[in-house]
């Protein structure tokens, strides 16, 4: 018998409840939160610290890092030209960046350490909707300012008044399509090809369908596979049998390359077409000549020939050796608002910077004319890209 | 006998002071913690219910086991299913005694039916040895998490967002001292022993006249339920799930930890389990400094290390404050 422990742990559990009923008693009646809330969260006091830090969650590693490296590059290229020209208030912006290995969790622990622990001012990210949804709880109650570079789902903004986008949403672009196919593709019989592993695609999908079937036309077959599948030859050839006049894909660039090539090997000579996750360099290396003649949508051109654009263009050359894709695009921009709206906000305090994102109007970005609206998303054309001899050429602006 | 009893006695009342102490610590001062490591100790909680549950499993059972997360997605999915549709849907105007047995209600209703999951996968595959049922398991987990990929109830890929964000430190961690105590006590018990019994020599358990199947169904069945415990505090902390997380990486996550606790330890899990969740967080500052994700392959180096050196595990079967030398192997009491 060890009576002896026992009674240790006895008296280790008196102290400590005893030292717990001090601690009350000391702390009087205060109102406990149940979890997160802004009681918890130390003010930063942006005003002395000697910089301004900014917190950017991507994924640096895992499924979409083509994605999150990208808008890395971008935001990392804008917030280097601030600082260059003298940075926010006579104070330098520090970026503090943390992976998330495109999990949804580990999204929201290193959105929880960039506002617990470094203090940051405010929280720019995720590339992928799964992710920024994760984190925006997390932002919004610890009222922080969060601007999601790309990340389309309509139901990312509506999870709370903290949380905004600089890029349009996902039934904009599934009617941007939608309405391409119909008046400048003329078709009326389109099949779908949707990747089910991933919500952008399922989201896309239904949405170009609804806009679609509005607009006259029909989706003759609805096809699906998953984002690890490397064969796609029965969906295609089911879809073959419908004879449809062009096949939407609204999937990432790394199943489009393989289904444009398998389809083309089946006979398929219609134009395929997608959305903004077709917009990367890897997509012709993969897809080659199967892709000639189709057809996405993005959220700009490199082709435009707006010194905006072409300044952006050329300095992100120099500095990475590589086209910006949309995605960089994307985080440019966010980081450019949000130094946009840090000049125009009366304080630094992170109430004042949510009123000053929300007021923005009209702000001249890269990828168009920025307005963001009362649902906190951008109001802002988007451009349908085709692809000819292995470069995406500017094909024409849908307006919202 | 009485001797036995009263130590069984003293072991309830500590497990029960355990308790008052965690709702105590949630009461009083655990909200003035800074929120990141706040998280981490509630991610490390539910790491502890995972390891300890499949430990049951893989260490004490002896039936290898790789379709942990499945169970434990179909908790989450259910519980925050049952939260989000039906029970809560404006968690800000309920009460806190009905947002307590709501959550309390589905967290239960997400255990049974993760139990129930793993009853369907355990009867038939349960009959298989070694490699073929960590097989079997792997491809059962695989499916759980396909089929939720498809549910459209659920929303699919898109995942589950707006879960009410019930769960906090005190849920949690009355959920770690509940799996703990209910696994420590069976095994303590005699009829715990059969599952000893089967991992030790199957064929010898059986001649004494042990179920064999019987018992490995029921360790799987009880792992399982844990498992969907963990998933519901899970939905219920991230407050959106998606079936990404669930794949088999999450499995072989759960895995590494019972296998570096040591199998057939349950301090040894809770251990590993703390000492991996904090790992990863330790290691990020060093991913802020070199701009390089650094942490995989500390942690990974780290593994390799311990099973060269130490491929028992940490603890081997041993526990922690081990009062007497009864759950050797082969060694009666």
């Amino acid at each position: 018998m060890s009576y002896k422990k026992i009674s240790v742990q006895n008296r280790f559990f008196t102290a400590y409840f005893m030292g717990l009923l001090l601690s009350q008693w000391i702390s009087g009646c205060k109102p406990h939160a149940l979890s997160l809330s802004q009681g918890n969260v130390r003010e930063p006091s942006a005003q002395n610290q000697a910089t301004i830090r900014v917190g950017e969650v991507s994924s640096m590693t895992g499924s979409e890092a083509t994605f999150g490296i990208s808008t890395h590059r971008g935001i990392e290229l804008a917030f280097e030209e601030i600082n260059q020209s003298g940075g926010v208030l006579g104070k330098k912006l520090q970026l503090m960046t943390l992976d998330d290995q495109s999990k949804p969790e580990e999204a929201a622990t290193a959105a929880t350490k960039l506002i617990s622990e470094n203090q940051i001012v405010a929280l720019l990210g995720e590339v992928a909707s799964s992710r920024s949804i994760a984190m925006a709880p997390i932002a919004q109650n610890s009222k922080t300012p969060m601007i999601s570079p790309s990340s389309t789902n309509p139901r990312v903004t509506e999870m709370g008044n903290y949380i905004f986008r600089v890029c349009f949403i996902d039934p904009f672009q599934g009617e941007v399509m939608a309405k391409f196919a119909l008046n400048d593709l003329k078709v009326k019989k389109v099949a779908v090809l949707r990747d089910v592993d991933s919500d952008y695609s399922t989201g896309l999908a239904d949405y170009f369908t609804t806009a679609f079937k509005k607009g006259g036309g029909s989706v003759v077959i609805d096809e699906s596979y998953t984002s690890s599948d490397m064969d796609f030859k029965s969906q295609l050839t089911a879809i073959r049998a419908k004879k449809p006049e062009a096949i939407l894909v609204p999937g990432y660039y790394t199943s489009v390359g393989l289904i444009a090539r398998q389809a083309r090997e089946l006979g398929l000579q219609i134009p395929l077409l997608g959305g903004d996750g077709w917009d990367s360099p890897k997509l012709v290396e993969i897809g080659g000549k199967a892709l000639e003649n189709s057809y996405f949508s993005s959220h700009y051109s490199t082709e435009n020939t707006s010194p905006k654009i072409q300044t952006f263009v050329s300095k992100f050359r120099q500095h990475y050796q590589a086209n910006p894709d949309g995605m960089a695009a994307m985080g440019y921009d966010a980081a450019m608002i949000l130094a946009d709206s840090m000049k125009r906000s009366k304080t630094l305090s992170k109430q004042d910077l949510r009123e000053a994102i929300a007021t923005t109007q009209n702000f001249p970005a890269v990828t168009g004319n920025i307005t963001l609206n009362e649902k906190r998303n951008a109001v802002k054309p988007a451009v349908v890209l085709k692809i000819v001899d292995g470069a995406f050429h500017y094909q024409t602006t849908i307006q919202p | 006998m009485i001797d036995s009893l009263k130590q069984g006695n003293k072991t309830t009342l500590f497990w029960l002071f355990s308790l008052l102490a965690v709702w105590m610590a949630q009461a009083t001062w655990i909200d003035q913690l800074n929120p990141y490591y706040l998280s981490i100790l509630i991610y490390a909680g539910i790491n502890i219910i995972l390891a300890v549950s499949l430990n049951l499993v893989n260490g004490f059972t002896g039936q290898f086991s790789m379709g942990h997360a499945g169970f434990m997605s179909v908790g989450g999915y259910f519980s925050a299913f049952l939260t989000t549709t039906y029970l809560a849907k404006n968690p800000e105007l309920m009460s806190e005694f009905q947002s307590f047995l709501v959550f309390l209600g589905s967290l239960l209703a997400g255990g049974t039916i993760a139990a129930l999951v793993g009853y369907g996968v355990g009867l038939p595959s349960l009959r298989l040895k070694g490699d073929y049922l960590a097989i079997v398991t792997l491809g059962f987990g695989e499916i759980i998490r396909v089929v939720v990929l498809n549910l459209d109830v659920v929303g699919g890929a898109r995942g589950l967002p707006n879960i009410p964000g019930f769960s906090n430190f005190g849920w949690v961690y009355s959920g770690v001292m509940i799996c703990i105590f209910v696994i420590w006590r069976i095994i303590h018990s005699s009829y715990g022993r059969g599952f000893l019994a089967v991992r030790e020599d199957e064929i010898a358990a059986e001649a004494m006249g042990i179920n064999t199947t019987q018992v490995k169904v029921r360790a799987f069945v009880i792992g399982s339920f844990f498992a969907g415990i963990a998933g519901g505090l899970f939905a219920h902390t991230l407050r959106y799930l998606n079936p990404q997380t669930f794949d088999f990486n999450r499995s072989f996550e759960i895995i590494i930890m019972v296998v570096l606790g040591g199998m057939g330890s349950i301090t040894g899990s809770v251990v590993a389990a703390v000492f991996l969740t904090t790992l990863r967080e330790l290691l990020r500052p060093l991913q802020e400094w070199t701009h390089i994700d650094f942490r995989m392959v500390i942690y990974s180096l780290m593994l390799i290390f311990t099973m060269l050196l130490r491929p028992q595990g940490l603890l081997g079967t041993r526990e922690l404050f081990q009062r007497r030398k009864q759950l050797e192997p082969g060694v009666t009491p």
